[in-house]
Parts: C-alpha cells; sequence; structure tokens
C-alpha cells in the first residue's frame, strides 16, 4: 500500500530536483565545451567566469538592476491601478467603454520597442521608461479585469437586484469579489510585462547614451564586446523575472485559497 | 391550516410573458397566492413555472397583465420583503457562510449587531450555527441549500418564493430537506411559492398545488392537499399520500398532453 501524502511529497520533490539536475548538466556541458574547445571568452564565455563577473561587477550590477526594478514596480502598479480603474469606468459606463477601449487596443498592438523611441524624444528619460513599462502592463490588466467584472453569477445578480442593491453596492460587493481571480492573473502577466517593457525602453534609451539601469548595462557591455558582464546582467534579469513571477503567484495563492479552483489544495 | 378564506398575499391576473427572441412563457396565468399558505407550481419545464416565480419577485417584468399586492399599504414595513431561494445555492464562494447570509441585511443598511443576531437566528434555524465561518465550498450540495434558505429567511419575509431549489440533490438529502423546511415553514407561518417538476415533493409539501401546462404557460388544474401537519415519514409512506400522488400525476399527465 503506497501512501498517498508521502506519493505527493515524492512529486514534490521530484518537480524541484528535476529542473536543477538539468540545469547542472547544462552547465557541466558548456563550461566542458569552453574549455576543451578553447573558446575565447568575447565569443562564449564560461559559466564559472560569468560567476565571476558577476561578483567582481556586482556593486555596478546591483545598482542597475535596482534602477530597473524601481521603474518596473512602478509601471506595474499604474498599470494595476489604472487597469483596474479604467475597467471599473468602463463596466459602470458603457459610453465610455465605447469611446476608449480601441485606443486601448491600439496601445497594446502596436510593437513597444517601435514606440519607445519616440517616447524618448517626447519626454525625459526615466518617465519614457517607465511609460513602455505601463503600456505593455496595463492592457492585460483592463481585459483581464473586464472580463472579470462580466463574469459574476446571473443569479447573484438578481438576488442583488431583489435586495435593492446599488450600483455601488453591486460593484463592491459582488463584481469586484467576482473578478478577483481574473484581476490576479491579469497581474501576474502584467508584472512580467512590465519588466519587458522597462527592458525595451532602456536599451532603447541606451543606444542614445544615458541611463543606467541593468538592459542599459548590456547594451553598453554589447557595445564593448564584455559579453561575460552581457550574460551576468542577463543573468540578473532573468532573476529578478522569477521572482515577480512567484511573488503575484503567491499573492494569488494566499488570496485565493479558501474560495477559487485555480489555488486550492488536489486533496479534498 | 389557512382557510381557503385566507387573505390574498399577490396575486397574478392576466400575466403574459413574451420574451424579445419571441417564445410566449406565460399567457393569461390567473394565480392567487393566500397569506400562510405553501403553494407549489408544478408542471413540465417550459411550462413557466419559474417566469411566473421571478415575475412576483419583480425580477422579470409581465409583457400583459397585472401583480397586485393587496397588504401592501398596509404592510408597514417599507414595501413586501421577498425571499428567494434559486435552483443552485447561489452563495458567494468568496466569502463565509455567516457573510452570505448577511448579505441581504447588509445591503438593507441594518446595524451590524442586529444583522448578527438575525443571521445567527437563520442559521440556526437550519442547523447550521457551527457553521457561520466556513467557506461554501468546504460543505456538501445539501448544506449549500441550507445556507441559501437561511439567507432567504434572514429578512423574515412575507412570502418565500423557492425555484425548484433541491432538484439537484440527492433523494436522502432531499427528504431531510424536504422536512426540515416544513418545520420552518410551520414555525414561522411565512406564506411559501415552491416550483418543483416533482409529484411526491409538491403533494408532501403543499397545501395547495397548481398544475401547469405548456405553450403558452397557463394553470391547467388546482389541487387541494388536506392532509393535516405535521406532515413526516409516515405521511410520506401513507396510503393517503400515495393517493393524492395519483391524482396529482394525473392532473400533470392531462397538462402535459394538454400542453403538447
Amino acid at each position: 500500500m503506497s501512501n498517498p501524502s508521502a506519493t505527493a511529497h515524492h512529486g514534490r520533490v521530484l518537480r524541484v530536483a528535476l529542473p536543477i539536475i538539468v540545469l547542472a548538466l547544462i552547465l557541466f556541458a558548456w563550461e566542458a565545451i569552453v574549455r576543451i574547445g578553447n573558446i575565447p571568452p568575447y565569443v562564449l564565455p564560461a559559466p564559472s567566469l560569468i560567476l565571476q563577473t558577476l561578483i567582481a561587477d556586482g556593486p555596478l550590477l546591483w545598482h542597475s538592476l535596482l534602477v530597473t526594478l524601481l521603474t518596473t514596480i512602478e509601471g506595474f502598479l499604474l498599470a494595476a491601478i489604472g487597469g483596474v480603474g479604467l475597467a471599473v469606468m468602463f463596466n459602470q459606463f458603457r459610453l465610455l467603454e465605447y469611446s476608449l477601449y480601441p485606443y486601448a487596443v491600439i496601445l497594446q498592438v502596436t510593437p513597444i520597442v517601435a514606440v519607445a523611441p519616440l517616447l524618448l524624444i517626447y519626454l525625459p528619460q526615466p518617465l519614457a521608461v517607465l511609460a513602455c513599462a505601463w503600456i505593455v502592463a496595463f492592457f492585460p490588466v483592463l481585459a483581464n479585469t473586464t472580463l472579470g467584472l462580466n463574469s459574476t453569477d446571473r443569479n447573484l445578480a438578481d438576488l442583488f437586484a431583489l435586495y435593492g442593491a446599488s450600483r455601488g453596492q453591486v460593484l463592491w460587493n459582488l463584481k469586484l469579489p467576482a473578478a478577483l481571480p481574473y484581476i490576479l492573473g491579469g497581474l501576474r502577466i502584467a508584472g512580467g510585462l512590465s519588466l519587458i517593457g522597462a527592458v525595451v525602453a532602456e536599451i532603447a534609451a541606451g543606444s542614445a547614451g544615458a541611463g543606467s539601469g541593468l538592459a542599459y548595462r548590456i547594451a553598453e557591455a554589447g557595445y564593448r564586446l564584455n559579453i561575460p558582464r552581457m550574460f551576468a546582467a542577463l543573468l540578473l534579469l532573468a532573476v529578478a523575472g522569477i521572482v515577480i513571477f512567484y511573488a503575484l503567484s503567491l499573492v494569488n495563492y494566499l488570496a485565493l485559497r479558501r474560495w477559487h479552483e485555480s489555488a486550492l489544495e488536489q486533496e479534498r | 391550516m389557512p382557510a381557503p378564506a385566507s387573505p390574498s398575499i399577490v396575486a397574478l391576473h392576466g400575466v403574459g410573458k413574451t420574451f424579445p427572441n419571441g417564445t410566449t412563457a406565460l399567457a393569461g396565468l390567473e394565480l392567487d397566492v393566500r397569506q400562510g399558505e405553501f403553494l407549489s407550481l408544478l408542471g413540465p419545464s417550459g411550462c413557466g413555472k419559474s417566469t411566473a416565480l421571478r415575475i412576483i419577485a419583480g425580477l422579470s417584468e409581465p409583457s400583459a397583465g397585472s401583480v397586485t399586492w393587496p397588504q401592501q399599504a398596509d404592510a408597514g414595513n417599507g414595501g413586501h420583503r421577498i425571499g428567494f431561494v434559486f435552483q443552485e445555492p447561489t452563495l458567494m464562494p468568496w466569502t463565509t457562510v455567516f457573510n452570505n447570509v448577511l448579505l441581504p441585511l447588509k445591503l438593507k443598511h441594518v446595524a451590524r449587531d442586529q444583522a448578527a443576531a438575525s443571521v445567527a437566528a437563520a442559521l440556526d434555524r437550519v442547523g447550521l450555527q457551527k457553521f457561520s465561518d466556513a467557506y461554501p465550498r468546504e460543505l456538501s450540495g445539501g448544506m449549500r441549500m441550507r445556507v441559501s434558505i437561511a439567507r432567504a429567511l434572514v429578512t423574515e419575509p412575507d412570502l418565500l418564493l423557492m425555484d425548484e431549489p433541491f432538484a439537484a440533490l440527492d433523494e436522502i438529502t432531499r427528504f431531510k430537506l424536504n422536512n426540515d423546511l416544513l418545520e420552518v415553514w410551520q414555525a414561522l407561518r411565512t406564506t411559501v411559492v415552491f416550483v418543483t417538476h416533482s409529484v411526491f415533493e409538491s403533494v408532501f409539501l403543499s397545501n395547495r398545488i397548481v398544475v401547469m401546462a405548456a405553450r403558452p404557460g397557463r394553470v391547467f388544474a388546482e389541487l387541494a392537499i388536506d392532509a393535516p401537519y405535521p406532515r413526516d415519514q409516515n405521511f410520506r409512506t401513507s396510503a393517503e399520500y400515495a393517493g393524492l400522488c395519483r391524482r396529482t400525476s394525473d392532473a400533470l399527465a392531462q397538462a402535459m398532453a394538454a400542453g403538447g
């Protein structure tokens, strides 16, 4: 007889252990290929050299990481407030939705890489980078919140009508709680996109020669053929992305674990 | 038991309902709900019984005819109070049983202390006082329906409207809830309009059964169920119950033939 909780535990261990083993194998092969093939660091740096660079350039890269993260978080927060706020306005005032929704879509479908240089012309650089982070992160929040606000149980809506609920009461006690899983889903997407927006704008600004974010470091290191530093900065960006994703997943889990299918334990 | 002479609480005169897609759900519906009675609307699906219930609740406007509340003027409670129980429990999954039952009072801005006492009383009535802090999905289907009934009772409604509330439950749970519902009804003397497509359920519960026919939805027959309350397991297995079920079943069969 197999113990089900032991099996579940076993599954969790594998889910953590297997990716780590894969990573170790790849790093080992990478290191071996670079050493055996005598590949110069400006073509492909070995993982050990990337780690050394990360430590040596630590203070510089750390400062740049904070700059990029700050922009990302600001862009994310503005996107969260703007996206949820606008979706609520759209939901309450149909005419506003008809008037503005197409432009929200245009904002989304226009590639941010193409918009960034223009923004850099019209706005001071930090503001332009922030605007890029906001533009890409904003739409998923808007779209998901809109979907969530329109997904309320019709019988519950009838119940609210029966008890003479005001529009405000329906919004606050019914629509927003019902939309919460959708909003959190949108925020999870927005977190990653906000980082992408910030990076794209920094790269665009980097070629103009100003800035200190992590993406700017990558662009700068590229011009100098400092490939190990490019990898080190890239590694930090990836880690930042992962942290953002899991932090938002945690928020999602904490908010929904008591009631929503998506966050429940499998065992019942 | 309420005599036929009990005053009317709500009356439907010549009520018709045609949906925007052209379906006629109801035509010329005459229905008089009397104070204190347990009235079942029995009929095949598509006979408009749920639509009639929604019209009484004010959730749907009749396209013809009128709905009158004779006692509205002297109710003294700011109009008629209605409780509604849907086919599904229709609970807010994101909050506790307590907050679900509290909802009608919260929407009416009842003071928190007073409301908490009412919620406790309503939960006590359906035997769920211990589950106040549970979330709906931690409860069984039958318990969720009890929460839904507690929520409908919390405003002490004059009229309780129930739209096939037990249709999705298993038979054991259903019998139990039928028994408990009758107990609540006898204790509170609330007027109940109960929509069902089960002959057995309608006979067990009601003073009066209105059999409806479809296409278009209308009243086909009316049966008085004179068996005395309290009704319990003995009644459910009695010859009297079987006879009443047969009569009702015959009426339903004729209604379905007529509604062809």
